[in-house]
């Protein structure tokens, strides 16, 4: 080993940190172990959950129809909650710790916590797949009450959420700590800045997660009559729909840090970016009632005024972020010559560089597709047409799958060298990963949005209604798109794959490597933040304002053609 | 990634305030067009709802039925209703009855669950509502197109949910 471990300068605390030799940055060698045990554990529940998106995913390209009913509803059961819940969050849980000290110079306080936390998520996460595989739990992620599942499923879940939350107390200790230590100077980063607001809306979903299940497990064990329906719903959403907001702000960290990474950009105005993630902490939680939107029992200004968060504030985060990112990357290649005409920024960016363009293409998928289809399926009278149709899990394959998978995807590329400390492998396979997982999930939610507008609905395992008593009107095109969304489905996870078996390869082999820079691909960027100078006409974000306004348009028509079919296919309601 | 320089309060660049004023007018648009289609649509959520037992809801609807029950198919009654109250059980995994409503009249449509959550996805008007144990919801819709509509379930409702379909029938 090249890196002599030096003990921390303060005795007393016993942490032992190397030295990063690519960037220089102080590595707390139990932080390390931390986040190589958390990131492993999220790869392989992507793994898993992959499995399962594969099987459900030929049982709804109706040409093939693999599954049967009971093994289809059991595997998007498995699938739900290993995605969306076991991946995602144990790459959070890197994340936090990676983010409160590698980029804060700092220590793990109580890494032993950090293990307890490990265990119990660990331990939650594998008792929810063995119940639903044995078959005792087929009531989708969501469970709404009354269908119920056995007591292990809840206790599994409420297990997974106190790790979680011990995480997550962990790294705002860390942050405390490292401030009180000194350990770095001046304001928070704004990539952990982004960290914290995650980790504040972490706090507030898991507690509404533990009011969700606990009393869910107790009406499973019979401890408890009843739980009303309408309720569940409502406590459910104030769960699921924050913990969503959680990923949106994880993501958009490792944004910044990805364009920092690959191009050296630095956001333009602190201000702007930070006031963003205000936004976020501020407005996003209302968003749960988008799921209640067709629900008896709430009023009109309950709807409208929850749905749209306030006023579409935490949207306006979103659209300040989709332009203070690209801007800093524009302006970041502007910087290095690249100055020609509107876009020839574009042209000269690191195409090549898996962190880019993983970037590049979950902002856009993220953007165009999600964001767009998110703020229609969420507007109140819209809602009547799209819910519980394919258009749902199409609108979540664009934001959660496109975005935020990609963008942990494209992060772990540079965790390998920087925490795993082992050479990346396979590099041409990780340079092309994105576009092959970017082209099968466009094609993905195209196809799945298509269905959905034809009224196909979702979790559905025959729509051809081959054994029901009556048949249903489903018009003929839904095959064509029911297969293009299928045809995708096998691109995206050949994808998937391309991006395990780069992860595996690399963490597998033995050999410790010291990187000697940053990016993979390309040469070294430098990352040192530049003070952005507003009279420089050359230096203008002008492309990135252009494509915005392209990105308004778009979202425009398509906000206003579902408001045309609404008012022109529909029946008379009130 | 790294601390920004020590004062980064500075005002906005030109580019990032205009763009900030666009996307904050866009967003007071979006909002505003809840109220105004509310107040000028003719597709508006229903928000009447009342509390009901499973018990109360399935009596009302054996009530309803027995009085304007018109034929059978399948096992499940027919039933041409005046315009006013009707009703529609979901329940593990039929919908019951098949109502036969008059174009361009007025129906006041009373959906309720009597065991699971269920979704009600009249295709291809395709209008989606949840059906949920204890809650009365009250619909009021004027068909608009004659013929042969569908029910399909859309909210999982156990390992029958795609067994689960109904029918609505609209006449001139
Ligand atoms: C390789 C790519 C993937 C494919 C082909 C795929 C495919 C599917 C399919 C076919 C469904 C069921 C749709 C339905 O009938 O309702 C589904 C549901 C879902 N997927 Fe994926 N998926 C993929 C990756 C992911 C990832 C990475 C995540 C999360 C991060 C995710 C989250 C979900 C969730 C939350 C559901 C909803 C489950 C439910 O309705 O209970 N998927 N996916
Ligand atoms: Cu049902
Ligand atoms: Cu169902």
């Amino acid at each position: 080993m090249a890196v002599i471990a030096v003990p921390w300068d303060d005795k007393q605390t016993g942490a032992v940190h190397r030295i990063c030799t690519a960037t220089g940055l102080r590595v707390d060698l139990a932080a390390q172990r931390l986040i190589i045990a958390n990131a492993v554990a999220a790869v392989v529940f992507l793994a898993i959950g992959g499995l399962f998106a594969l099987l459900i995913a030929l049982t709804r390209w109706q040409t093939i129809h693999l599954l049967p009913a009971i093994w289809f509803y059991r595997s998007i059961t498995a699938h739900g909650f290993d995605m969306l819940v076991a991946w995602i969050v144990f790459f959070e849980v890197a994340g936090l710790y990676f983010g409160s000290t590698v980029l804060l110079n700092a220590r793990l306080v109580k890494p032993r916590l950090g293990w307890i936390a490990f265990a119990l998520m660990l331990l939650g996460a594998l008792m929810v797949n063995g119940i639903v595989l044995a078959g005792k739990a087929d009531v989708m992620f969501t469970a709404y009450v009354p269908l119920k599942a056995h007591p292990l499923f809840y206790l599994g879940l409420v297990l997974f959420a106190v790790g979680a939350l011990i995480a997550v107390g962990l790294f705002f200790a860390t942050i405390v700590i490292a401030k009180v230590e000194r350990r770095y100077q001046g304001s928070l980063p704004l990539v952990v800045y982004g960290l914290v607001t995650a980790g504040v809306l972490a706090t507030y979903t898991l507690i509404s997660g533990a009011l969700t299940f606990v009393p869910a497990l107790f009406w499973s064990l019979g401890w408890q009559a009843s739980f009303d329906p309408g309720y569940y719903r409502n406590l459910f959403w104030s769960f699921g729909h924050p913990a969503q907001q959680v990923n949106l702000a994880a993501m958009v960290a490792i944004w910044y840090s990805l364009a920092a990474i690959t191009t050296g950009a630095s956001p333009l105005n602190e201000k702007f970016s930070r006031l963003a993630f205000i936004l976020y902490l501020l407005f996003i939680n209302l968003g749960s009632v988008h799921h209640l939107l067709v629900d008896p029992g709430l009023s009109f200004t309950y709807k409208a005024l929850n749905t749209s968060y306030a006023m579409y504030l935490a949207v306006l985060g979103s659209l300040m972020h989709a332009f203070s990112i690209p801007a800093a990357i524009e302006v970041s290649l502007r910087r290095r010559g690249y100055t020609q005409g509107l876009l020839g920024w574009l042209r000269k960016a690191p195409w090549r560089e898996p962190g880019f363009s993983a970037l590049v293409i979950s902002m856009f998928l993220f953007g165009w597709m999600g964001g767009v289809t998110g703020v229609t399926i969420g507007t109140e009278q819209l809602n009547m047409a799209i819910h519980n149709t394919l258009r749902v899990p199409g609108h979540f394959h664009a934001t959660v799958v496109s975005g935020t998978t990609l963008a942990f995807m494209g992060m772990t590329y540079y965790l390998i060298p920087l925490i795993f400390r082992r050479e990346l492998r396979l590099k041409r396979l990780a340079s092309w990963q994105p576009y092959v997982f970017g082209a099968g999930m466009s094609l993905v939610t195209i196809g799945m949005i298509a269905s959905g507008i034809q009224g196909v609905s979702r979790r559905h395992w025959d729509i051809t209604f081959t054994q029901a008593v009556f048949p249903a009107s489903i018009p003929g095109t839904v095959q064509l798109t029911l297969a293009i969304f299928a045809i995708g489905a096998l691109i995206a996870i050949a994808g998937g794959m391309m991006y395990i078996a780069v992860v595996l390869s690399s963490i597998l082999s033995r050999r410790v490597h010291e990187p000697k820079a940053a990016t993979l691909v390309i040469g070294p960027v430098d990352m040192t933040p530049h003070e952005h100078d507003e009279e420089d006409k050359r230096l203008q974000p002008k492309g990135t304002f252009v494509l915005v306004l392209a990105f308004l348009l778009f979202f425009a028509t398509y906000y206003f053609a579902n408001w045309w079919l609404l008012g022109n296919q529909s029946w008379i309601v009130r | 990634m790294f601390s920004p320089q020590r004062i980064w309060w500075k005002p906005l660049g030109r580019l990032e305030r205009s763009w900030l004023i666009i996307a904050f007018v866009w967003c007071l648009f979006l909002t505003a067009m809840m109220p105004i289609w509310y107040f000028l649509g003719r597709q508006n959520v229903p928000t009447t709802s009342y509390r009901v037992t499973p018990q109360q809801f399935s009596q009302l609807t054996t009530d309803f039925i027995a009085q304007y029950k018109v034929d059978e198919e399948k096992g499940i009654p027919v039933v041409a209703p005046p315009p006013g109250d009707i009703y529609l059980i979901g329940r593990a995994w039929e919908w019951t009855p098949i109502l036969k409503l008059k174009k361009g009249e007025t129906y006041r449509l009373h959906l309720s669950s009597l065991d699971f959550q269920h979704g009600f996805s009249l295709q291809p008007a395709n209008l989606n509502f949840m059906a949920i144990p204890g809650y009365d919801y009250v619909i009021t819709l004027t068909p608009t197109q004659s013929g042969e509509y569908s029910i399909v379930c859309n909210e999982y409702c156990f390992v029958g949910h795609h067994l689960m379909v109904g029918k609505l029938i609209v006449t001139e």
